[in-house]
């Protein structure tokens, strides 16, 4: 092939496109005579085949709503379950005028403007020959005078449906969550089909984090239809697949005897079981009625909720963070062993405050004539803050935060629920990159006693005093035992996930902090020693007061309550029995005073619920904590 | 035509047109398409009068660019093919960046006053830069400006079909693609890369695409597999068209659109609604119009003396026919559903301005013949 003369010729090249022109028209000639051929097909050679679905048979297609998995307690105990309520519901697409109707409709049932925004969004969404609720719940009355109304209303029906509930009330309604009824921004994350039918999703807590899992799959159903939308008879049905049943690692009981244990005191319990995770009661008080969400709350009643002092949707548990105040010394204590800065022999004599070197502030103690001579098992029993002011002095706050990572602080122990905060560890880095400030030595002090900016989330400390009690063995906790196929039956079990082992180099490290702890409810002198009447079992334990300066919640201006504020929180964090170690619990009482005389005995409660009594009616609620 | 110039009032239109540089012929197809639009698109949106007025508004806003495009003379328009280009990119990007979700795909740009999506300045920049470096280089062109050329293409298709939009990635695909066939690209080179992509196309399967689109693949093979997801509108569209017969059940009076059963009946599924109502008969008529306004554009194009020109003409009146292959292929369940209009009739602002102002630069292309000429 001769080589080509690389000179532009006008004349040349707009022939050559216009021969490309005149080809391609040639080829879209064809192809629009296939589309004619695909419309011949369709319209004159399948046409009866279609005109019979089109005209004669209006074929239909229903979205059968899966049945929400139950959820239960570790011993069966039903805490969510489904029962029929009447709603009121449109087909759109028989209503002559939407509007007017809405507008008589209001003169035989109450609704909401939250139900009218939530009907209107599902009614854009669905088709329009689907049955959308406008009001859920209607008591007898209301369907007695709707019912002989009805027939002047149009595509307007009353239809019994599955929904949510929660048989006991605010039981536990921290650890379950709710379901509400689906808003738009609740589809963004799931597949919009298989919610065809279904009105309810879960907003909060286990309902919303294993919303996949409880959902279930949505069922179809061909049915044949008049030119009114009645059906006729239904062609075909794929029966939808209900959702899982959630077995949880709560028990009842026991959540039960801690939320009566706390009476009027606001606060947080977490029961832990220390050699697999399962969270045993989870706690947060006060508590709220779930139901009042399952049908749209009324204004009034969020706005007593959510206006309350006490707080009652904010889950303690999970989202609230405290100074852990001297709950921390057991686990300071323990690095100081680590790290050498002192042995079980070093003596720091305690005379009531501390002085940093060439500082005049004193930093007190809670004693004011101080504890004397103090070694680390007595400091950790009579929680004396000097020894522990000095400890801290000495080993730095890099070697005090890298210790306490190991025990889950200042990370969310990833509980599969929703909400889960952090709290917070202080060191060195976070102060330099959230305020860029350099780190004080005197921080270094307040943290040692769980004081300053340090903050823990009750599930972190029962996790973390879980770990202390095995060594540094610790589970990422989870609330639900198992799954079971709401079809089937067949159970799964949800893994257990070990998320660290014991990383401390002498044995006798850990006895000398477990016995401090020991001698915190058993010793002579030790801060929780009112508890330990007529105990059968061992507790290890550790009390804490934790300081209140200034809660972040601007409310108004009330005498009482600001006095009550600006009291002390009170913590106690345990597991027993101490030798072998079954469960691991911390309370805290929010403004409770005093961790010894408020928080303990709720916690001695909650162990002889779990320990004693549930032994002697033989519930079996120890299962799978054999060592 | 000496006649017809005895009239009047032609003649003094024809003057005016003339002077507007504007093709009476493609005018007088482009009026009678738009119109039919209208009066389609007041039974596909169930007699919404507030939708037709906002698609009249687009449509005037349409046809003042039209005419306004017309009169910038061609060789201004070349010029600003690279900064249209770079200037449609940079927005592509700012939309990964700043772009609102709108239905699962990132596609709109918020500019406080408007919403739109850049995508549609590729639509035309793509074909006019593509154009413009070609027409300054030797044709038949070689495999270095090939290849430059389907990197230019490529970026934005890339950048489009990430969003995930695939009906447009398509479409300023094939714009590109056609500027580099009309320019000559040698018969083996596109049957090597047709060979090629054919290879590749597993992998693609496999990565390129969504999981979405997968399933609209996959459900246009068999519709009963998802009825009530993406198998329910090829079903419903399917009868809609099937039930349309021979003549169509009469404007107004599809039951299948009219019931509500075809879903977007006013935007991309509008063929659905047309096939119901006025039948096989209708559907011939329709495509034979259609036929008229992308014949009478490649004939403006084969007719031009400028290669950039007819590179340019020939590419937007071929892209025009994708969309309408394409439209009604997956409306009929030839093709997956990939979200293209019915060009100048669906429902939708931008994509009717863009054709719009395609056509516009037609207009221009057609002028400047006779200059050289």
């Amino acid at each position: 092939m001769p080589r080509r003369v690389h000179l532009k010729n006008e004349y040349l090249e707009t022939r050559l496109v216009r021969r490309r022109i005149i080809l391609s028209a040639i080829f879209i000639f064809v192809l629009l005579g296939v589309l004619l051929g695909r419309l011949y097909v369709l319209q004159i050679l399948d046409y009866n085949h279609f005109t019979t679905l089109s005209d004669k048979n209006r074929i239909r297609i229903k979205a059968l709503p899966p049945g929400r998995g139950l959820i239960y307690d570790r011993n069966g105990v039903i805490m969510a379950n489904n029962l029929p309520a009447y709603r009121l519901e449109i087909i759109k697409e028989q209503v002559e005028d939407l509007d007017q109707t809405l507008i008589d409709l209001k003169q035989y049932v109450y609704y909401s403007d939250l139900d009218l925004r939530l009907y209107l969004q599902a009614a854009n969404r669905r088709r329009s020959f689907e049955s959308i609720p406008l009001r859920l719940n209607l008591n007898d009355e209301e369907v007695a005078r709707l019912a002989v109304n009805l027939y002047k209303f149009d595509g307007v029906e009353i239809n019994a449906r599955l929904t949510r509930n929660y048989p006991q009330g605010d039981h536990a309604v921290h650890a379950l969550g709710y379901v509400g009824r689906i808003d738009v921004k609740d589809l963004e994350n799931v597949n919009d089909n298989n919610y065809a039918g279904t009105s309810h999703i879960g907003k909060l807590g286990l309902e919303k984090f294993y919303e996949p899992q409880l959902h279930g799959t949505v069922g179809v159903q061909q049915v044949e239809v008049n030119s009114r939308g009645r059906t006729l008879r239904v062609l075909s049905e794929t029966p939808p697949i209900p959702g899982d049943n959630l077995h949880l690692t709560i028990d009842s009981k026991l959540q039960k005897v801690a939320e009566q244990a706390f009476g009027n005191l606001t606060g947080s319990v977490v029961a832990i079981n220390p050699r697999n995770g399962e969270v045993l009661a989870l706690v947060s008080m006060p508590k709220f009625d779930p139901n009042l969400f399952v049908n749209g709350i009324s204004y009034k009643n969020y706005d007593k909720l959510r206006n309350s002092n006490q707080q009652p949707m904010f889950n303690r548990a999970l989202s609230g963070q405290y100074p852990p105040g001297s709950t921390t010394k057991p686990f300071f204590g323990l690095a100081g062993l680590e790290t050498q800065t002192v042995n079980s022999q070093t003596k720091i004599f305690c005379r009531g405050f501390y002085r940093l070197p060439k500082k005049e502030h004193k930093y007190r103690d809670w004693k004011k004539q101080g504890h004397g001579h103090m070694n680390l098992k007595g400091a950790i029993t009579q929680s004396c803050d000097v020894y522990f002011y000095s400890l801290s002095y000495r080993m730095g706050i890099d070697k005090m935060s890298a210790f306490l990572e190991k025990f889950g602080f200042g990370k969310k122990t990833g509980i599969d629920s929703t909400g889960e905060v952090t709290g917070l560890l202080p060191s060195r880095e976070w102060k330099r990159k959230t305020l860029n400030q350099p780190w004080f030595p005197g921080e270094t002090l307040n943290t040692g006693i769980g004081q300053g900016t340090f903050l823990v989330t009750p599930l972190q400390l029962a996790n973390s005093t879980g770990a202390l009690s095995l060594n540094g063995l610790r589970y990422r906790p989870h609330l639900v035992k198992a799954l079971e196929n709401g079809y089937s039956g067949n159970k799964t079990d949800v893994p257990i996930e070990q998320v660290s082992e014991d990383g401390v180099s002498k044995k006798s490290n850990w006895q000398q902090v477990h016995k401090g702890m020991l001698n915190v409810v058993h010793g002579l002198r030790g801060t929780a020693s009112g508890i330990n009447r007529g105990l059968t079992y061992t507790i290890a334990g550790k009390t804490g007061t934790a300081q209140v300066y200034g809660i972040a919640q601007d409310d108004e201006y009330d005498e009482d309550t600001v006095i009550n504020r600006l009291r002390d929180h009170a913590l106690f964090m345990s597991y027993a029995p101490s030798e072998n170690p079954r469960i691991a619990v911390a309370v805290i009482v929010e403004n409770g005073g005093h961790g010894s005389s408020v928080a303990a005995p709720i916690a001695r409660k909650v162990l002889d619920a779990y320990l004693v009594n549930s032994e002697k009616s033989g519930s079996g609620s120890g299962d799978g904590s054999q060592p | 035509m000496k006649n017809m110039s005895d009239t009047g009032d032609y003649s003094r239109l024809r003057r005016l047109l003339d002077a507007l540089n504007i093709d009476p012929v493609l005018l007088t197809l482009l009026v009678i398409l738009s119109t039919f639009g209208i009066v389609l698109l007041y039974s596909g949106s169930g007699s919404n009068m507030d939708l037709i007025v906002r698609q009249l508004t687009r449509l005037s806003l349409g046809l003042f660019l039209f005419i306004l495009v017309a009169n910038v003379p061609l060789r201004i328009l070349k010029g600003l093919s690279f900064w249209l280009y770079l200037f449609g990119v940079l927005l592509l990007l700012a939309v990964i960046f700043f772009g609102e979700i709108g239905k699962g795909a990132q596609r709109w740009l918020d500019l406080g006053i408007i919403r739109f999506q850049p995508s549609e300045i590729l639509k035309l920049a793509v074909p006019m830069m593509v154009a413009s470096y070609l027409s300054d280089r030797v044709l038949p062109i070689g495999l270095k400006d090939l290849f430059v050329s389907v990197v230019l293409v490529l970026i934005p298709v890339m950048l489009i079909a990430r969003q995930p939009d695939l009906g447009t990635a398509i479409l300023v695909g094939s714009a590109g693609a056609f500027v580099l066939f009309l320019a000559g690209v040698r018969w083996r080179i596109i049957l090597s890369l047709m060979f090629l992509l054919s290879l590749m196309a597993p992998l693609l399967w496999k990565f390129a695409l969504h999981d979405y689109q997968r399933s609209r693949i996959l459900t246009m093979f068999d519709p009963e597999s998802d009825p009530l997801g993406s198998g329910y509108h090829i079903i419903q569209s399917k009868i809609a068209i099937g039930s349309g017969g021979n003549y169509g059940k009469g404007w107004l009076n599809g039951t299948q659109s009219q019931f509500d059963f075809i879903p977007e009946r006013s935007t991309d599924f509008i063929f659905s609604v047309f096939g119901e109502e006025f039948g096989f008969f209708g559907g011939v008529i329709l495509i034979l119009l259609y036929l008229s306004i992308i014949f009478r554009g490649l004939y403006i194009a084969a007719r031009s003396k400028d290669t950039y020109g007819q590179l340019v003409a020939g590419a937007i009146s071929l892209t025009f026919f994708v969309y309408l292959f394409v439209n009604i292929g997956m409306v009929s369940g030839m093709l997956p559903v990939v979200g293209v209009p019915l060009p100048l009739i669906s429902y939708g602002g931008t994509s009717m301005v863009t054709l719009l102002i395609g056509f516009g630069l037609i207009m221009s292309i057609r002028s400047t013949k006779r200059f050289l000429g």
